[in-house]
């Protein structure tokens, strides 16, 4: 075994993971401060458990920088399997909270499935894609690849829980990385548009908009070189519009009330200030309160006051953004922004397709859960309840994401080794 | 590459738009900073206790006593039975409705008044009840406790601040009090000092959870001042008996400091009528009863004709002008034709001749416009005559306000040569013209406060102390009243103050004369007019009286005028030396006069013009 200190690690993004942890730590203690909570050691507070789980990951780092890449690599589809049994099984031993059967309950601590299988589906995924006979451009392949991906989706949407489930849209991204048509990233760009346009101005002038941009694109086409098949257009233009026609029909009568409304707050429809909008309008009044400097540590009055609901787990940005202002919050986004960078371009210095393809699988998993939930404490993006990784509260999340973490210093210093 | 670099530049591009919100959030945005401290910090005023008021010795007049207001959170309103609610609070069900509107309006969260002003003993009734209606509460607040009601014109009120005070003063919140007339308004800094603060963290079901950033942001309140008034409440009470059913005012001041010992002005009203919960009602009775006008201080506010008190002031004038001496005589043929054709009529007998002293003691009306010609023409022309005159008038006080400190005043009018040229022409005018005014019934007017000064004055030979109401604020004494000097010279004032020495011992106002008290005074009776179905017409002329005592050291000096009580002497000279007697002598030995003053009304006297009958004037 080598001596573990001769070993080249990323040591700058083992000192972001701190910073961030430890910064998590600091405002979890600080978003459920009260007269009774005097110590950051207290384990009848979410604080004292988040710092049980900080040391529980130091442990798991030691042990996944001794294991062997080879030994994820070659186990991957076991730990898939395993985390969709895992999944299976909570429909029969899960508990439910919050409206969804997401949990084992273990004794002193909830335990949560869907966190790691993002781990295990990463891992898969990065595995089979790396596999040599794969091929992204053949049906079969992408039917496989999908399969990977939709099966853990189709779980957790059913738990429900939609917003883990969006998360896994993050995978998106090492597949077109590994070549994945453009023309798939067109169609979902289209339909995305298409979702918020139909819902925001209305179908019919979403229609008319859609079919005069395609049609102005194939008479483009067409002048310039290729022909079309005329077949694939119809059903292009069939699809799209269906598409359009039924947003609203699902949006009415297959959506949740609680879901067209977090819809319409994103889209600016409603402004319910004391309604539905007002976890979405707590956060921002509280980040808002901020200023530029923050009011301090353990001062914010929306935080002490309650106002933002799950402010511990899913809001931690706003106390963030009350207590440590323009200054904190910018810090906080700079460091995750630097930290996703960094995982990419040293994912693209990889040899081994394996490892870079978990690398971007983790970079991505870490920019979805950055985007939706700062976005969604912003208000620039409907309320999703994701946490915000290493700083909210959260066993599962917090662990997940520390082992895929270490994973990823795991790979990274391989290949350091071996070059 | 863009499949290299593509979740690279969106990144980066994401985190951007995030520091750009964020930005909009923190840097440029207040509304979110102050939505959060509505939100979760509760601001509680503290009040410090309304100052107290004492009369000059030491008698508490004002005091404070608790009074309730009804209010309402909107947020916290759930169904009720309106009806009931408002047969509680003795208010009508239509203006229950409208307040609980307009509280949903102002606030969901914050607080609004209901009803305020709730008196104990109504407050104990609510308090069983209130428990029916969520949203509701009771608020202890403080009010006014008229210990020794007198002096309610110089006292003042306070009431709920208005939107144009609001508006006009940060300091103010809604539903707060303010000093809204008086003393009360004058000094309201003072006997409100100054407000704390005391910040509230609240949790999101909008509760109280404990003392803000512990306290640390707490503003203590600044204790309120107590003041002294310079005020005789004792005196005032009896100057405002004496003034039961007659329609003026009475103004008495202490000559060498300028000290106020009374103000009365009838009708009287009460301030306790503007206490609880019929303050409004009464405060609407008051402001449009528009014949008896009890809000109007006559003695300040209103502005007549002083009559023949100015001949006073024209004898003085005339002796610095050097226009006559005092041995400067004048033949009465019971008149005096001051032009062709135009004649003043005097109640001497034809023949009479008097000097000054007796010109003055008679009130000669052809000695003063003999007088006044001679001023008016001692030089080039009668424009430069007549603005030596009105310096001479104004180096009194008149024409402008006295810079007392209570909110309200008039500033009278004193006629210059331009004013003159304006109504007829530059150089159409002559004394002849303005001859009235030698004997005040001509352009010029005064307030009762005016002509007690000019009496102070004239007691003081030659000098006034502003006059003022308050006396000490906490323990500091008022000392920054300096003594302004009239343009009359010392010596000039000995004769016409024998004059009107012999005015109470042998002239018009024999019944003001009091044994062993040497008392100086001039009495007026002034025509005046009403304006009854677009026809001018002459009512009952007003009586006037002004004085001083004791000649040699003046201790008071008087101005009383009693609207349409004809004769000077007949009201107003009476009630003045009983004043005069009760402040000097401690007690009045003339009780027939006493008693004859208490009952005396001129109540059908009042009603006269507003019967459309035809009826006889001066009876």
């Amino acid at each position: 075994m080598n001596n573990i200190f001769s070993i080249k690690y990323d040591l700058i993004s083992l000192s972001i993971y701190f910073a961030i942890v430890v910064f998590g730590l600091v405002n979890i203690f600080s978003s459920n401060y009260n007269e009774n909570l005097i110590s950051f050691l207290d384990i009848s507070f979410p604080i004292g458990k988040q710092v049980v789980f900080v040391l529980i990951s130091i442990i798991l780092l030691f042990i996944i920088l001794f294991t062997k890449s080879k030994f994820l690599n070659d186990n991957s589809f076991i730990f898939y399997f395993i985390s969709i049994i895992l999944l299976l099984g909570l429909f029969i031993f899960g508990i439910k909270a919050g409206g969804a059967r997401s949990w084992y309950d273990l004794g002193f601590i909830n335990f949560q499935p869907s966190e790691f299988v993002k781990i295990t589906t990463s891992l898969f995924l990065a595995k089979y894609l790396s596999i040599i006979q794969t091929d992204l451009s053949k049906n079969r392949d992408l039917f496989f690849i999908s399969l990977i991906i939709l099966i853990p989706i189709f779980l957790i949407a059913i738990q429900p829980d939609p917003g883990t489930a969006i998360i896994f849209l993050a995978f998106l991204f090492p597949i077109f990385r590994e070549g994945l048509n453009i023309k798939f990233l067109y169609h979902l760009a289209f339909i995305f548009f298409i979702l918020i346009l139909s819902l925001s101005i209305g179908t019919y002038f979403t229609i008319v908009l859609f079919l005069a941009l395609y049609i102005s694109y194939i008479v483009y086409e067409t002048r310039s070189k290729r022909k079309i098949k005329i077949s694939k257009f119809v059903l292009t233009i069939f699809l799209y519009t269906s598409l359009a026609l039924s947003t609203n029909y699902v949006f009415e009568n297959v959506l949740e009330q609680r879901h067209r409304d977090r819809i319409n707050i994103v889209l600016g429809k409603d402004f319910d200030t004391r309604g539905i909008g007002y976890n979405t309008n707590q956060s921002k009044i509280a980040i808002g309160s901020g200023g530029f400097a923050g009011v301090g540590f353990l001062k914010g009055t929306q935080t002490k006051g309650d106002f933002v609901p799950r402010q511990h787990t899913d809001y931690i940005f706003s106390t963030i953004g009350e207590e440590w202002g323009f200054l904190g919050s910018s810090f906080i986004i700079f460091l995750f922004c630097y930290l996703i960078v960094r995982v990419i371009q040293r994912a693209e210095k990889q040899h081994i397709h394996y490892r870079r393809i978990y690398c971007y699988c983790f970079a991505s998993l870490l920019f979805m859960h950055f985007f939706i939930n700062i976005g969604m404490s912003l208000g620039i993006i409907p309320t999703i309840g994701i946490p915000l990784p290493y700083v909210s509260y959260g066993g599962s999340s917090f662990l997940s994401f520390s082992i895929m973490f270490f994973i990823y210093l795991n790979f990274d210093s391989s290949r350091l080794k071996e070059s | 590459m863009i499949r290299k670099s593509l979740l690279i530049w969106i990144t980066i591009i994401i985190s951007i738009i995030f520091i750009f919100r964020l930005g909009n959030l923190q840097l440029s945005n207040d509304f979110y900073k102050s939505a959060s401290n509505n939100n979760a910090i509760q601001e509680l005023a503290i009040y410090p206790e309304r100052g107290l008021i004492f009369d000059r010795n030491g008698n508490l007049l004002v005091s404070n006593q608790p009074m309730y207001d009804l209010e309402l959170i909107p947020e916290n309103l759930s169904e009720f039975d309106t009806l009931e609610l408002s047969e509680i609070l003795g208010i009508s069900k239509n203006n229950l409705i409208n307040k609980i509107k307009d509280a949903y309006s102002y606030s969901r969260k914050i607080p609004s008044i209901i009803r305020s002003q709730i008196t104990r003993e109504e407050n104990a009734l609510i308090q069983e009840k209130i428990w029916k209606y969520n949203g509701f509460y009771l608020v202890k607040k403080s009010t006014r406790d008229y210990i020794y009601p007198v002096a309610s014109n110089v006292i003042g009120y306070i009431g709920e601040v208005n939107p144009n005070e609001l508006e006009k003063d940060e300091y103010y919140k809604k539903g707060e009090n303010i000093g809204k007339q008086g003393i009360e308004k004058y000094y309201e800094k003072e006997l409100r000092g100054t407000k704390g603060k005391k910040f509230l963290q609240k949790n999101r079901f909008n509760k109280v959870i404990g003392p803000y950033n512990n306290s640390s942001n707490d503003i203590p309140p600044v204790k309120s001042k107590n003041l002294t008034l310079t005020i005789d409440a004792e005196l005032q009470k009896y100057a405002e008996g004496l003034m039961e059913n007659k329609r003026g005012g009475i103004v008495v001041i202490e000559p060498q400091t300028g000290e106020i010992l009374s103000l009365v002005s009838s009708p009287i009203y009460s301030l306790n009528m503007l206490l609880g919960n019929k303050r409004s009602e009464n405060y609407n009775v008051l402001l449009s009863d528009t014949i008896n006008k009890p809000l109007f201080d006559r003695s300040l506010q209103a502005q007549y004709s002083p009559g023949s008190p100015l001949k006073v002031l024209n004898a003085l004038i005339g002796l610095q002008e050097n226009v006559i001496d005092t041995n400067t005589s004048f033949t009465c043929n019971g008149g005096h034709y001051y032009a062709r054709n135009a004649f003043m009529r005097c109640h001497n007998t034809p023949g009479t001749i008097s000097d000054l002293k007796n010109g003055i003691y008679n009130s000669c009306n052809t000695y003063f416009a003999r007088t006044y010609k001679r001023i008016i023409e001692k030089y080039g022309t009668s424009a430069e005559g007549v603005d030596s005159w009105s310096n001479h008038l104004k180096s009194f006080g008149l024409g402008d306000y006295l810079g007392y400190d209570l909110p309200i005043g008039k500033k009278g009018f004193i006629p210059e040569s331009d004013y003159y040229d304006g109504l007829y022409g530059e150089n159409r005018w002559g004394a002849s013209t303005i001859i009235s005014n030698s004997i005040g019934q001509g352009e010029v007017l005064t307030t009762p406060i005016q002509m007690a000064n000019i009496v102070s004055a004239i007691a003081n030979r030659g000098f006034y102390v502003q006059p003022h109401f308050v006396k000490k604020v906490d323990n500091g004494l008022i000392n920054s009243y300096e003594r302004k000097y009239t343009s009359i010279n010392k010596e000039n004032f000995d004769i016409v103050i024998d004059g009107m020495f012999d005015v109470v011992e042998k002239g018009t106002a024999r019944i003001a004369k009091v044994n062993n008290l040497k008392i100086a005074g001039k009495t007026g009776t002034i025509e005046n007019f009403t304006i009854i179905n677009n026809e001018r017409k002459q009512l009952t002329d007003h009586s006037t009286f002004i004085g001083f005592a004791p000649i040699d050291n003046p201790q008071i000096a008087i101005s009383v005028f009693i609207e349409n009580g004809y004769w000077g002497s007949r009201w107003a000279a009476p009630i003045a030396s009983l004043i005069i007697e009760k402040y000097i002598n401690g007690e009045v030995n003339r009780k027939w006069l006493e008693q004859r003053m208490l009952n005396g009304s001129l109540s059908e006297e009042y009603e006269k013009p507003y019967k459309f009958e035809i009826f006889e004037i001066n009876e």
